[in-house]
């Protein structure tokens, strides 16, 4: 789950990392109330989940709350790589003296948080690690053991960093990394931190994020801190209709699960296709031999005959599908039979013969003598797990592309 | 020989009570499996497929009157850290965590301990592991017929980050008369327990395996692990892998995760494009087609096809 700034500055502030006195605004009034309260010169920054706002226009200086409100109005209406801002965020232009950078991610290797420090901020990390490596500070901490700030120092020491610099910055790290450990982040940077002209520190931009198999235990900091809605999930782009169907399918039934993407897909052949790498591997193969998806499916979990169904009516539902392929890595779990009567009826409800509409079944594995029965009934091309994925792809791509216009 | 697994190991199942628990209790039993018992709190007492539950790991220990070496857990995300502790801190040496969508940080800290007392996990978000007409712990392969089916005792070991590709690699190598020696469903989240590196030293270490084959996805450093581990430690095994999911290299994939929660492309080493050159440059062979597999092998094993 993805923040806006004006969110994560609040975690970062909760955490005890010391902030400006900024405000979050929806309206050119309430921005130009905020930057009189601040007096003096301010900073307008458009609030959206995507990066590049300063290249966009959406970051603007103001001398006065009322070229505050005005860059307010503009930006609050600024469309920035897709995305309409949730607010903007008024901030007073520090007089920044040195910019850092702290931050804390994963290390999946280590399969730990590895905290990050560097004396080079305001630019991108991964730039600067490239770039610069001795201005970058690395260090694991433990997930069990309480995160010292010895441990923060030794980071921050590490780019040559000394004096009231280290000492200030420091803390910041250390709360920043426990912040990242308490709240199930799976980022956590504060880009710039900035030392001010009187030597203090301040995080004048952050970006948190999540992990979303958290949000249900993290309910204090997402509804009553950030006061975040339930079913503001942030999702990275708005799901399709057919996406919701799919999803809405998958809910009303507990039996099995059903998955359906199409965002970026938009073929002729339908995929009804399980489970999870089986279906990577068969939208690959589909790809590599030239078929042209309609969209990207999972079945798992041994679905019942209506989630199979109802899968396969909305792929098939969906604009410029002529044929479905429904394929399988082989199953132990999801039975066969259960699934091709799925489909079947699928197309019987929709008035399409499934012999034609079919272009391939391949889903080898439990209760399939059951399933090529049904299936040899209605005039379904099945196979077995002598026939390879990429043959059974091959032969639906082959299939789709012999057929009239 | 086998790896992790062998004839005499004894095993639990934390969560035992639950639909998909019972069913695996079912399949395991079945294989020839030693399940020795249960643990869901507040159950004690009751019988699964004749195998008793108990209300804690360390009832289990006792009555079965010596350390037991695996558990298999397969209890919700919210309680599966705490199942795993309980677990390692009851001496038990080998854990596959069958629950998906537990958090990171959860999964971070059950690995760090298990490091601490000498325990391994396999897994979460995985079928667990098998060793073909030997012992299958988890529901790897399915039922006992049909694990026979896919499994047939041989020269390769598999590592995959996807269980039901276990299954479909290794009954393409069964039919293929190369058999296999330990297939390991890995897990398909972002930490697991046992990485494909971390897994190598079992597989070199048994004579058995003549081969490696790994089913693999975009999302991680996993791979680029591997590669360097490969390059470091002079192995005598050939790997062959496969890489699914090259479609999500497509720009407008990018931050979407496909199949399993540690499958998603971030930053550019995440990327289908870039896991396939670190492996091929380590001198490990990326099959186009997943067909191809059974043949490839049988070329570095200098085996007519």
């Amino acid at each position: 789950m993805r923040f806006y700034e004006y969110e994560a500055r609040k975690i970062v502030e909760l955490a005890g990392v010391p902030v400006t006195k900024y405000g979050f605004c929806t309206s050119a009034e309430e921005a130009r109330q905020v930057a009189e309260e601040i007096g003096g010169p301010v900073v307008i920054k458009s609030q959206v989940l995507t990066g590049g706002r300063m290249k966009a226009g959406g970051v603007k200086f103001a001398d006065t709350p009322e070229e505050a409100a005005q860059h307010a109005e503009e930006i609050l209406e600024l469309e920035i790589n897709g995305h309409m801002p949730r607010g903007v965020l008024v901030d007073p232009k520090a007089e920044v003296k040195q910019e850092y950078y702290a931050g804390v991610v994963w290390d999946g290797t280590a399969k730990k948080p590895l905290m990050l420090f560097s004396d080079m901020g305001g630019i991108d990390i991964e730039e600067v690690a490239e770039t610069h490596p001795d201005h970058v500070g690395k260090g694991h901490v433990s997930n069990l053991l309480p995160i010292s700030d010895f441990e923060a120092k030794q980071v921050v020491a590490a780019t040559g960093v000394t004096g009231s610099q280290l000492n200030r910055a420091t803390p910041i790290l250390a709360r920043l990394a426990r912040l990242f450990r308490e709240n199930d982040m799976t980022l956590a940077e504060i880009n710039p931190l900035a030392e001010l002209a009187d030597g203090t520190f301040v995080a004048l931009d952050a970006h948190m994020e999540m992990e979303n198999e958290a949000v249900g235990r993290q309910k204090k900091l997402l509804r009553k801190e950030l006061e975040i809605a339930e079913d503001d999930t942030r999702e990275t782009y708005e799901p399709s209709d057919f996406e919701r169907n799919v999803a809405a399918i998958d809910a009303a039934d507990h039996r099995g699960v059903i998955q359906g993407k199409d965002h970026g897909f938009t073929g002729n052949l339908g995929l009804v296709i399980g489970a999870g790498g089986g279906s990577l591997t068969l939208t690959d193969a589909v790809r590599s031999q030239g078929g042209k998806p309609a969209n990207y499916s999972e079945i798992g979990g041994n679905p019942s005959v209506a989630k199979a169904c109802g899968l396969a009516k909305e792929v098939l539902e969906k604009d410029g599908v002529e044929k479905i392929a429904v394929m399988m890595s082989i199953v132990s779990n999801t039975r066969v039979d259960i699934v091709a009567r799925g489909v079947i009826k699928a197309c019987l409800e929709l008035g399409k013969d499934p012999g034609e509409t079919i272009a391939i079944f391949r889903i080898p594995g439990a209760w399939e003598e059951e399933g090529f029965k049904i299936l040899d009934k209605y005039g379904v091309e099945y196979c077995d797990r002598s026939v390879s994925m990429w043959e059974a792809a091959g032969r639906a791509v082959a299939k789709i592309q012999g057929a009239p216009a | 020989m086998s790896i992790l697994l062998d004839k005499d190991t004894t095993f639990i199942v934390q969560g035992i009570t639950g639909r998909e628990a019972v069913n695996l209790t079912r399949e395991c039993l079945d294989y020839g499996s030693k399940v020795v018992g249960g643990v869901t709190p507040g159950r004690k007492g009751r019988e699964v497929h004749g195998v008793p539950v108990f209300d804690t790991v360390a009832q289990a220990v006792e009555h079965h009157g010596g350390p037991i070496d695996g558990s298999v857990v397969t209890v919700p995300p919210a309680f599966t850290k705490d199942a795993v502790l309980e677990a390692i801190e009851n001496g038990i040496k080998l854990i596959v965590v069958v629950t998906e969508r537990v958090p990171r940080g959860d999964v971070a800290q059950m690995v760090e301990l298990a490091e601490m007392r000498g325990a391994r996990i396999i897994g979460p978000n995985c079928l667990g592991l098998i060793v073909p007409e030997v012992c299958k712990m988890g529901g790897i392969g399915g039922p006992a017929k049909d694990a026979a089916k896919a499994y047939a005792p041989g020269r390769v070991g598999v590592m995959s980050r996807s269980g039901g590709m276990t299954t479909e690699i290794s009954s393409s190598l069964t039919a293929a008369g190369l058999g296999v020696s330990t297939a390991v469903s890995i897990g398909g989240d972002a930490i697991i327990g046992s990485t494909y590196a971390e897994l190598m030293p079992y597989f070199e270490a048994d004579e058995q395996t003549e081969a490696i084959v790994i089913y693999t996805e975009p999302g991680g450093r996993m791979e680029a692990q591997l590669a360097e581990w490969v390059k470091d430690n002079n192995s005598r095994l050939p790997i062959v892998a496969f890489m699914a999911g090259k479609f999500m290299d497509d720009e407008e994939m990018k931050g979407m995760s496909f199949g399993h929660a540690g499958t998603i492309v971030e930053g550019k080493e995440d990327t289908a494009t870039e896991k396939i050159a670190r492996l091929e440059a380590a001198g490990i062979r990326v099959v186009e087609r997943i067909d191809e597999i059974p043949d490839v092998v049988k070329e570095k094993l200098g085996v007519a096809a």
